[in-house]
């Protein structure tokens, strides 16, 4: 049994190899998983674990995600619709995808939301991190305060600022109290302004994500840099320049792919503040979906506009970190 | 390493007492104050909304209740269960279940999964890693429909174990993903060690780099937890109308039914968040580490 509290504890590294009696047991336990070493045979060929630990995760992905892809694909390119019978259609999907006007405003609506969350969401999030930067009294506080709309469902949040937008609401009245009265509008029901209201909602509850992540990221930056950079004279905003962004990169990176990949997809809370409307002037491509799927049961429609949903998440992201990759080089 | 903690001990003393209050400084404080109070004002106007009657509202917005009305919350509590759907109390336990079945799997999977990829090296295993971190990118509007009509063929619609089959494989990828970088940080000497000394690569697993590999498993299990808490799209194609909806979806059907009726909504809506605020509030630390240091991986 000695054999076994050396295996458990790591404080012994290359434990010498040592002969003895208790070698028969452990030699008869290690024989159990995939065919057992000749204890006799010490030379290392270090056995990897066996392929069956990545069985059951290739499955589930395979099952969940390549398959079912595979299969949009397919739908996208036939008349799907679960009743009648199914026939390839082409291109036909596609082209109504993009003609169509539902579903042409909500793919402009969705790249519209995505630069203006992405752009907003990052510069709060560097500034939060920036501000937050050194300890100060309070500092954790504000910073779990910040992150906390990141955790609240996207429903909820979705909700709570329905009622903050409603016309003689909460937005409104505070507007009219200080004068602005001329900016008071029905957030959400002026085509105009619905989009700008969602993609503020968006940031709110996102910033903190980016600020978590830049505030990590700053923390890497060697202090000795920023130091010396103050000792060369360098200015709060010379420092942030030169010392500070560069080391941020990956972070930057890292913040615009993610702010991407959830910014392409929203959903949850375009439902809970507009439902797509008024009109179409809010849909984003992911409410289309499931609204062309179910409830309007044009399956196929659905498909193509997921398979051009997905083209343009792997499209923009993947030229995206390309890109950063290669500048973060320099 | 001695030169950054030699600077970092000099940096510490940078915050040091100081004796004069420099203007920039309370400027700096004060705007951040401003700017903190305002971003938490949704949420205190959630709270006040919900302790009010509509008219209280109406007339007095911003203003927090004299009298805190407690009886929107039973209220809601009650009219929840006459939505249609699960009420607030079901939902919460049919969110639980969902969460914590799929967490496990998720780990456990991901983590073995992980550990193949991580101390494999070949071209197989690489391109396997390959199409893992691939998969994150994918959106779960491009698979929903054919597994919204598998599951229907199979009769798993509208069941637990249905989104719970949707989540493992959905989020297997990411998981899988920062396993992998972990796993490949960790040193291969204790595993090493260990099969020197007549581990299989099995027990070298469970034994040796599964303890080591704690903190990424706690990171694992808050992101993932927190995705699938949260997921709105995925439980309203699958779980719609079965009556085992989860909270995201009670809110949903809540809201639709109770429009406008925002003491109601409110009290609805801080019924559902609270679970979540208080498991954030406790694991702050961990929750923020956890978002922060699994992406940086």
């Amino acid at each position: 049994m000695a054999k076994h509290s050396s295996a458990a504890s790591p404080d012994r590294p290359s434990t010498a190899v040592q002969a003895s009696p208790a070698d028969d047991q452990s030699a008869g336990l290690a024989a159990r998983g995939t065919g057992g070493q000749s204890r006799g045979n010490r030379s290392q060929v270090r056995r990897g674990p066996p392929i069956a630990f990545l069985l059951p995760a290739v499955v589930a992905v395979v099952g969940v995600v390549v398959l079912p892809a595979v299969v949009s694909l397919v739908y996208s390119f036939t008349n799907y619709d679960g009743f009648n019978p199914t026939h390839w259609v082409g291109l036909d999907n596609f082209r109504t995808a993009l003609t169509d006007p539902q579903t042409r405003s909500s793919i402009v609506n969705t790249l519209k939301l995505a630069v203006f969350v992405l752009i907003l969401q990052n510069v709060f999030g560097l500034a939060l991190a920036l501000a937050l930067e050194k300890k100060f009294f309070g500092r954790s506080v504000l910073k779990v305060c910040f992150f906390l709309p990141v955790i609240i469902s996207s429903v909820v949040v979705g909700y709570l600022w329905q009622y903050i937008y409603t016309p003689d609401g909460v937005l409104n009245r505070f507007l009219r109290l200080v004068h602005l009265g001329s900016l008071a509008r029905p957030w959400l029901g002026d085509p105009h302004a619905a989009l700008w209201a969602i993609g503020v909602v968006i940031v709110w509850q996102l910033s903190g994500y980016a600020m978590v992540i830049y505030a990590a990221g700053l923390q890497n930056v060697q202090s000795e840099l920023i130091e010396a950079a103050a000792l060369d004279g360098a200015n709060r905003w010379q420092r942030l320049r030169y010392v500070k962004l560069p080391a941020l990169a990956p972070a930057i990176t890292i913040n615009i792919a993610l702010s991407l990949i959830t910014c392409l997809r929203l959903f949850d809370q375009v439902v809970a503040l507009t439902n797509g409307g008024p009109g179409y002037s809010t849909d984003t491509v992911s409410t289309v979906i499931y609204k062309q799927a179910f409830i309007q049961g044009r399956y196929a429609l659905s498909a193509a506009l997921s398979v051009i949903l997905g083209v343009i998440v792997f499209v923009v992201v993947g030229a995206q970190v390309t890109v950063s990759r290669r500048a973060e080089a320099r | 390493m001695t030169l950054t903690t030699q600077a970092r001990r000099s940096r510490s003393q940078f915050p040091a007492p100081r004796f004069t209050v420099k203007p920039s400084t309370v400027l700096g404080r004060g705007s951040l104050i401003v700017v903190w109070l305002v971003f938490m004002l949704p949420i205190y106007f959630l709270v006040v909304v919900s302790l009010k009657t509509p008219s209280q509202t109406a007339s007095h917005p911003f203003s927090p209740p004299i009298e805190p009305r407690v009886r929107n919350y039973r209220d809601a509590l009650n009219a929840s269960s006459g939505t249609g759907s699960a009420s607030f109390v079901q939902a919460f336990f049919n969110s639980v279940i969902i969460t914590v079945v799929s967490v496990l799997i998720l780990v456990i999977v991901g983590a073995m999964a992980g550990y193949y990829l991580g101390r494999t090296s070949s071209r197989f295993s690489t391109a396997v890693y390959l199409s893992f971190v691939a998969g994150i990118v994918v959106p779960l509007q491009l698979v929903i429909i054919p597994i919204y009509r598998v599951m229907d063929r199979l009769g798993l619609d509208g069941s637990r174990t249905g989104v719970i089959i949707l989540y493992v494989g959905f989020l297997m990828p990411f998981s899988v993903f920062l396993f992998t970088s972990f796993v490949r940080a960790l040193p291969v000497d204790f595993e090493e060690a260990a099969m020197l000394d007549g581990c299989g690569p099995v027990r070298a697993f469970v034994s040796v780099a599964l303890p080591l590999l704690r903190p990424i498993v706690g990171t694992v299990a808050v992101l993932d937890a927190i995705a699938v808490w949260n997921d709105f799209f995925g439980q309203l194609v699958l779980l719609s109308g079965s009556g085992k909806e989860t909270l995201p979806i009670t809110v949903f059907s809540f809201a639709g039914q109770y429009t406008a009726r925002y003491d109601l909504l409110g009290a609805g809506l801080v019924i559902t968040i609270v679970p979540i605020l208080i498991l954030y509030l406790l694991l702050q630390r961990r929750v923020i580490e956890g978002f922060s240091s699994g992406v940086r991986g």
